[in-house]
């Protein structure tokens, strides 16, 4: 495989500039290094920019709505786990409307990638506040500056077990292809946040604000991210120093460990041509 | 005195206090006695207390419906006596532990049976005192003891010996005190060798249809009265290698069935009102992406939370327009529990065949209505596929999810399975998949999704039952669980003839069936468990009829044979 497998020749709606560029060449680089076939992967997505994402891709695409990305991956792993199945979110996406389905499917723990490209506003509705815009970030509707706390993606992700979480950046995609990759691998539900600058929208997270602040964890000296407690800390860390790389992983055990289907056949493979249902009868009569 | 035709007999307590119990040992019981059965259910919206039913009417004809007032009622406590008294028919009587309830009213309608003591001497419990009561029924009908003991042995399969002998001799001290102290024969039914009968609900029905159709993949959030459904599937899964997910809430529900459907596995999701509204969103979205997926709504009385456990048919409307923009849909509203069951296959079959959402309409009282019937016909059952096979997918390229074609139908191939990829969008969308905003591609892929599918559609809907309207006075019209009190009432009634129409699909609406069907009627009257006639409009815009009245009860309780008799010699005698 090499990275022209997975061109794809739909033209791209992004704005020049846009953070979701460097997510997208991370993500075929990872599929690329990972010797993923096209036919074998599915990109799950729901509504906004980055939800354009699989369009982009030579691969299979779930397109569905706005907040919905995250259950119709995790049915469609259920449902036949040959594939390979990222989802590509927004903030508003993921962490908003669809706030409610992150949570239970980090419990959950379906072998799911969630990739969110973070960039704090909304794009797609031109520019108002997002579960992870910094308080004070004034727009049009938040006229007076946000005042509601941000969301904590990756301390909420860490408190639910999430077995994987990891922060990348969008001008960084060698580390965030590297990300990818190990949150594919990953067993289970892996979620990757990734910090993204709107050109058009967020004048305050810029590339600079970002290049000043941003360091790796891989960097620094024992730092282990299978200590709970320190994860913790690290999620939290925002502001003055802003860390990159995996921040928690934890061995967990899948659903499809849990509930058995890894033993069964994928049930899309299923013999569906004569169900004899002779033996409910009999529980009947 | 003869013997009784038909009997209802009416189970009431508090909940908790085993009335489904005795309501299934009896019904098992009267199964095996050659008798049909038609078993309904009364229960309010909590775990204990309460006043709750469960009602058996037996007959050795065939039964559809349920009868106003009750030959035998059952009193487990002193409350039920008091409301359930106003319920007794002509002649029936009301079997109480007078003692125990310390009622002492000398009425001759109560039976007084010292179900407490006996189930105590018996079995040393008073959990028994089902068991007991099930004998005191047993005599009053003129059941065989053996077929009683039969099934109470299957009932508590599994438990200990000294349980299971424990209760059988509770059921005998019952039925011998009722056989020396109540010698009249009144109650006696006709029995006869057991036929060959399956007992089941409507929601099990559903459930069953579902996995002979080959679903793989159940997905809900419990809302009653739908929730039996997900139970029955998840009690087969193993055996037929189903998973069954419950979801954070209705929106994931559903679109946890889209993705598994867009990845080529039968998925269904069943709710009641309240949840439906919640997954409309995933109904455009599976009208927009092509994808197959069959819903349940069980209908509740609504607005909002309404009456959680009771029933309704006020959803009509409601799901034939359920999710934003245009699309093709279907909508069963099966009758009766064989109805459930072959429009259960049927669902799967059509929302794949046309990659669309259907909708199985039914409700509380179907849902949690028993009846013995016939064995299924299996081969009037098939799974039916129209996906794009494993086996033939391999060489596939250059695919087009959305291909356009006569039918509107784009063959549906399976991501992994074919040599290419798939594009689904929500969005409108090229035949590739991809997004676009292009004026005569949208009028081309609107015309796939609602015209062209609508038109295939319409060429399969099921067809009305009709029965005795030729010539008839009067012609009633329903759908869904109407069913069977409208058989019942019109193959009974005598003076003016009358007739009945039963859809047991509401849309596509069977507009030109309908016109013949109803061509030079004299009073067309529909039958609704709804305050809006929403039927009666549904003809009306399909068809230009309009009814003569329309029968409407929205009480939260479903009709009765001998309520809908009543409701139709007044609108007769207008």
């Amino acid at each position: 495989m090499n990275i022209n497998d997975f061109k794809s020749n739909d033209e791209l709606a992004w704005c020049p500039g846009c953070g979701d560029f460097g997510i997208l060449v991370a993500l075929k680089k990872a599929l690329v290094a990972l010797d993923r076939q096209p036919k074998n992967v599915l990109l799950v997505s729901g509504i906004g920019q980055a939800a354009k994402m699989p369009h982009y891709v030579k691969a299979n695409c779930f397109n569905g709505l706005h907040g919905r990305a995250i259950p119709p991956a995790v049915g469609a792993k259920l449902a036949n786990r040959e594939l390979t199945v990222i989802v590509t979110t927004g903030d508003g996406d993921c962490y908003g409307e669809g706030g409610n389905h992150l949570m239970h499917n980090i419990r959950r723990n379906v072998d799911v990638t969630v990739i969110v490209c973070n960039n704090q506003v909304y794009g797609l509705t031109k520019g108002q506040a997002s579960p992870t815009t910094d308080p004070g970030f004034e727009t049009k509707v938040q006229t007076k500056g946000v005042i509601l706390e941000p969301l904590h993606p990756l301390e909420m992700a860490i408190a639910l077990g999430c077995g994987f979480v990891a922060r990348g950046y969008s001008m960084d995609t060698g580390l965030l292809s590297s990300l990818i990759i190990e949150g594919i691998k990953h067993k289970g539900f892996s979620l990757i946040d990734v910090l993204q600058p709107c050109v058009t929208f967020n004048k305050k997270n810029t590339y600079e604000w970002y290049s000043k602040r941003i360091y790796k964890l891989d960097q620094e000296p024992g730092y282990d991210s299978k200590d709970k407690a320190s994860a913790y800390r690290k999620a939290a860390e925002w502001g003055g120093r802003i860390p990159l790389g995996v921040i928690y992983r934890a061995d967990t055990k899948t659903y499809e460990e849990k509930s058995g289907i890894d033993k069964m056949a994928p049930l899309a493979d299923s013999d569906t041509s004569d169900i004899d249902i002779n033996s409910i009868v009999k529980d009947l009569v | 005195m003869s013997m009784a035709d038909e009997l209802t007999i009416r189970i009431a307590g508090e909940a908790g206090q085993g009335m489904q119990t005795i309501g299934f040992i009896l019904s098992r019981t009267f199964k095996n006695s050659g008798l049909s059965i038609f078993a309904n259910q009364d229960y309010m919206s909590r775990v204990r207390g309460g006043n709750n039913f469960f009602q058996i009417r037996i007959s050795d004809k065939p039964l559809y419906a349920l009868r106003s007032k009750a030959d035998i009622i059952i009193a487990l406590d002193k409350k039920s006596a008091d409301i359930h008294k106003g319920y007794i028919a002509s002649g029936g009587l009301i079997i109480l532990d007078k003692k125990k309830l310390g009622v002492v009213d000398s009425d001759p309608v109560f039976f007084d049976v010292p179900l407490h003591e006996m189930a105590v001497t018996a079995a040393g419990s008073e959990i028994a005192i089902n068991t007991v009561s099930c004998g005191v029924v047993a005599a009053l009908t003129g059941i065989n003891f053996n077929s009683l003991e039969a099934v109470i042995i299957s009932a508590f399969e599994g438990k200990d010996e000294d349980i299971i002998n424990k209760n059988v001799l509770a059921a005998k001290a019952g039925y011998d005190f009722a056989k020396d102290n109540f010698k009249d024969e009144r109650f006696f039914v006709k029995t006869s060798p057991a036929k060959e009968t399956i007992l089941l609900n409507g929601n099990e029905a559903i459930a069953f249809g579902a996995i002979k159709a080959g679903c793989k993949f159940y997905s809900a959030y419990p809302m009653t009265p739908s929730t039996s459904i997900m139970d029955t599937v998840a009690h087969y899964a193993d055996r037929f290698g189903i998973l069954v997910e419950q979801a954070e809430d209705e929106i994931a529900a559903v679109n946890m069935i889209l993705g598994a459907s867009f990845a080529g596995v039968r998925s269904m999701a069943g709710t009641s009102g309240g949840g439906f509204a919640l997954m409309v969103e995933g109904v455009s979205l599976a009208g927009m992406t092509e994808t197959p997926i069959v819903i349940v709504d069980s209908q509740r009385p609504a607005p909002a939370t309404g009456f959680p456990t009771r029933t309704e048919q006020a959803d009509l409307d409601f799901v034939l327009h359920s999710g934003h923009g245009e699309f093709a849909r279907a909508v069963y509203s099966p009758g009766s529990i064989e109805e459930l069951f072959y429009l259960t296959v049927k669902a799967f079959n059509v929302a794949e065949k046309y990659q669309i959402p259907v909708i199985i309409l039914t409700d509380q009282h179907l849902a949690d209505s028993y009846r013995n019937i016939a064995p299924f016909d299996t081969g009037k059952a098939k799974a039916e596929r129209f996906i794009i096979e494993k086996k033939d997918s391999g060489g596939i390229s250059g695919y087009k999810r959305y291909l356009l074609t006569e039918s509107g139908i784009s063959p549906r191939a399976i991501p992994s399975w074919i040599n290419d990829v798939i594009y689904a969008d929500s969005d409108e969308h090229t035949e590739e998949g991809h997004i676009t905003e292009d004026a005569s591609v949208r009028i081309k892929m609107v015309e796939k999704r609602f015209y062209k599918k609508m038109a295939g559609l319409s060429k399969e809907v099921e067809k009305p039952t009709s029965y005795n309207i030729e010539g008839s006075q009067i012609i009633l019209l329903g759908f869904g669980s109407t069913y069977g009190v409208m058989k019942e009432v019109c193959s009974s009634t005598s003076g003016a003839k009358t007739g009945f129409i039963h859809l047991p699909q509401v849309w596509p609406f069977p507009a030109e069936e309908m016109l013949r069907l109803l061509k030079g009627a004299k009073r067309i009257v529909t039958v609704e468990n709804n305050a809006g006639a929403q039927l009666a409009r549904l003809l009306r815009r399909e068809t230009g009829i309009e009814v003569t009245d329309s029968i409407l009860k929205y009480d939260g309780r479903p009709f009765d044979i001998d309520l809908l008799a009543n409701r139709m010699a007044e609108i007769c005698g207008k």
